[in-house]
């Protein structure tokens, strides 16, 4: 899997009321929600986020509740792959069960807003394109990039669930 | 064959459910779960639907247990609408544990019988830490963790460390579990302990009640951890003798002598001051003492953390015979219908009443921002609750305090943020 794309660069504590505010998503249309991601944080975010974008923050990613609309937004957005120096364990299992790579790197807060970046899971390697450096992270158990190949758990219980019945 | 390998209370629960004789720390596994919680905002209209788009029944539908508490108790015709499809999913998938509008889940499900020491639980909010406090190892998960373990039963985790957290002495009069909770969010920060599992231990957790020891596991969550446990005693024993469940097995649901805890964190409880979250997280927790100045326009007595029986008994003994300032909207959302009529019966509500407080509807409410207890723009308050982000509690203009119930009490009393030992 390769994701070449921009990068929205936020700080520490992204929690997840701030990524998904309470109200926002009552489990129906998911980008009208989305529109309130981060409202409070940069409000130029969900206007100004596109296709492919890469979204990156430092420390402890997803803070809060276990609500998976926070990745669900970023996802609905056009966010392919998250960046950060730690997450918090619920929000990095929802990022995977939703079918979105969170990769945990821990030269996030040298990547700077609007930088490109091309990253290639298979072989595991990150290049900054805009500073022209390469950077590293921690490699994704086989199992979540196994359920993220397949766009997610539910996509991969369904193919599990068929092979059963074959 | 060696001697059994030794073991921490969550390393035997998982080892249990995902039947191997022993686990490491670090082993990722897969688990068959108990018990899962869902709540109305979590469960029928997220999880529940995805179930259905996968088109399987629920695995097993003795261990489901579905509550409304989030979205319950107002006229807003998207909650209505959430209600109801809760109402006609369980019916439509004969939820045989449909627990509508009792109160906040975490409270109602030990309350209702389903928890007790050495079951594997999940549930659908990050809050379910709070069933470790009966020896129960029990995690919160997202929605599509939660539609994977509807359709199979099974989950997989990664065992985490275990931290032993030794609370040590005693705790002086006006200091409670919230404070001990809020001290170490000061400490150790909202990711202290991301991937462990904590466990309490030591005198002050020996003495403790169940309620306020679900209070250090449901903070757990605020320390980033994976859960917080408790091993079970006789308290643990007395309480769920209350809700139907005689017999458990105290003496197996324990750490072993050498089990292998990762660090073990000593806290002298007896010197303990209470401490104060000041906006816009747990872990900006301070000392009481550094928040003389802060007026106040509302106080929330409310929440899975700050609303169990014990709490309104704290709140009680503070506010007996006095008045709340006049400055000052206090509100009290018993945290389950049951805890409302117990308070009522001890009194504690006539109290509270007396004191200027307005009962609310027992459910998540204010906690959230939803129902008369929301913060509106530029309000000041303080509550019991465990989490003060930017605009959760209300207009994101607002700003909240967190506190313990005797701090919160203290607090409406005089309309800033006060030391309850004042009263003492
Ligand atoms: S009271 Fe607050 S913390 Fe507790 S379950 Fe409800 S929303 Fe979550």
């Amino acid at each position: 899997m390769i994701i070449e794309g921009k990068c929205w660069c936020y700080g520490a504590n992204i929690d997840t009321d701030a990524l998904a505010p309470m109200g926002s998503y009552q489990g129906e249309n998911v980008l009208d929600g989305a529109k309130q991601c981060l409202r409070d944080v940069d409000p130029r975010f969900a206007k100004g986020v596109r296709e492919n974008d890469i979204f990156v923050a430092t420390e402890n990613l997803g803070i809060g509740s276990s609500r998976e609309a926070a990745p669900l937004f970023l996802k609905a957005l056009g966010v392919r792959l998250i960046l950060a120096s730690s997450f918090a364990r619920i929000f990095f299992r929802n990022c995977y069960n939703i079918g979105l790579p969170a990769l945990i790197c821990e030269q996030s807060p040298t990547i700077n807003m609007g930088d490109k970046l091309i990253v290639d899971l298979d072989l595991g390697i990150i290049k900054n394109l805009t500073q022209d450096v390469s950077l590293s992270y921690e490699p994704i158990p086989e199992h979540l990039y196994n359920m993220v190949l397949s766009g997610g758990l539910l996509p991969y219980l369904k193919k599990q669930l068929s092979n059963e019945h074959n | 064959m060696g001697r059994p390998m030794s073991m921490t209370l969550s390393e035997k629960i998982i080892a249990q459910a995902c039947g191997r004789s022993n686990v490491n720390s670090g082993d990722i596994v897969t688990c068959k779960v108990d018990l899962a919680m869902m709540h109305d905002s979590s469960g029928p209209r997220m999880a529940g639907k995805m179930l259905d788009e996968l088109g399987v029944p629920v695995w097993d539908i003795d261990k489901l247990v579905v509550i409304t508490d989030h979205y319950i108790n107002d006229e807003n015709p998207d909650h209505k609408k959430i209600q109801e499809h809760a109402r006609a999913w369980c019916k439509s998938h004969k939820v045989k544990y449909f627990i509508r509008e009792q109160g906040i889940c975490h409270t109602v499900l030990p309350e209702y019988g389903h928890l007790k020491p050495g079951m594997f639980c999940v549930g659908g909010d990050s809050h379910s830490t709070t069933g470790g406090a009966f020896g129960a190892f029990m995690i919160g998960i997202g929605s599509s963790d939660l539609v994977g373990v509807l359709a199979t039963g099974e989950i997989w985790v990664r065992v985490p460390e275990t931290v032993c957290m030794k609370l040590k002495g005693t705790l002086q009069p006006g200091i409670a579990a919230k404070d001990i909770m809020l001290k170490l969010c000061s400490k150790y920060g909202m990711m202290g302990f991301n991937y462990q599992a904590i466990e309490y231990r030591g005198p002050v957790v020996e003495k403790m009640s169940v309620e306020e020891r679900m209070t250090l596991t449901n903070m757990a969550a605020e320390l980033g951890a994976k859960t917080g446990i408790v091993a079970p005693d006789d308290i643990t024993q007395a309480y769920l003798s209350h809700v139907g469940i005689t017999a458990i097995d105290a003496k197996r649901w324990q750490s072993d002598d050498e089990a292998d805890f990762t660090k073990t964190i000593t806290l002298n409880c007896s010197s303990l001051v209470p401490y104060v979250a000041a906006p816009s997280s747990p872990e900006n927790s301070l000392s009481i003492s550094e928040f003389s100045q802060i007026t106040l326009n509302q106080a929330y007595v409310g929440a899975c953390t700050g609303a169990k029986l014990d709490d309104l008994r704290m709140v009680a003994v503070v506010l007996k015979g006095k008045k709340v300032s006049k400055n000052i909207d206090f509100f009290v959302a018993p945290a389950t219908l049951n805890i409302r009529k117990e308070a009522e019966k001890e009194g504690i509500l006539k109290v509270l009443v007396e004191a200027g407080a307005k009962v609310l509807p027992s459910g998540c409410g204010g906690c959230i921002g939803l129902g008369a207890a929301r913060l509106g723009e530029n309000v000041v308050g303080i509550s019991t609750t465990n989490r003060n982000f930017v605009g959760r509690a209300g207009h994101k203009s607002s700003a909240l305090y967190l506190a313990s119930p005797y701090t919160v009490a203290a607090s409406a009393i005089t309309g800033k943020i006060t030391d309850p030992r004042h009263f003492f």
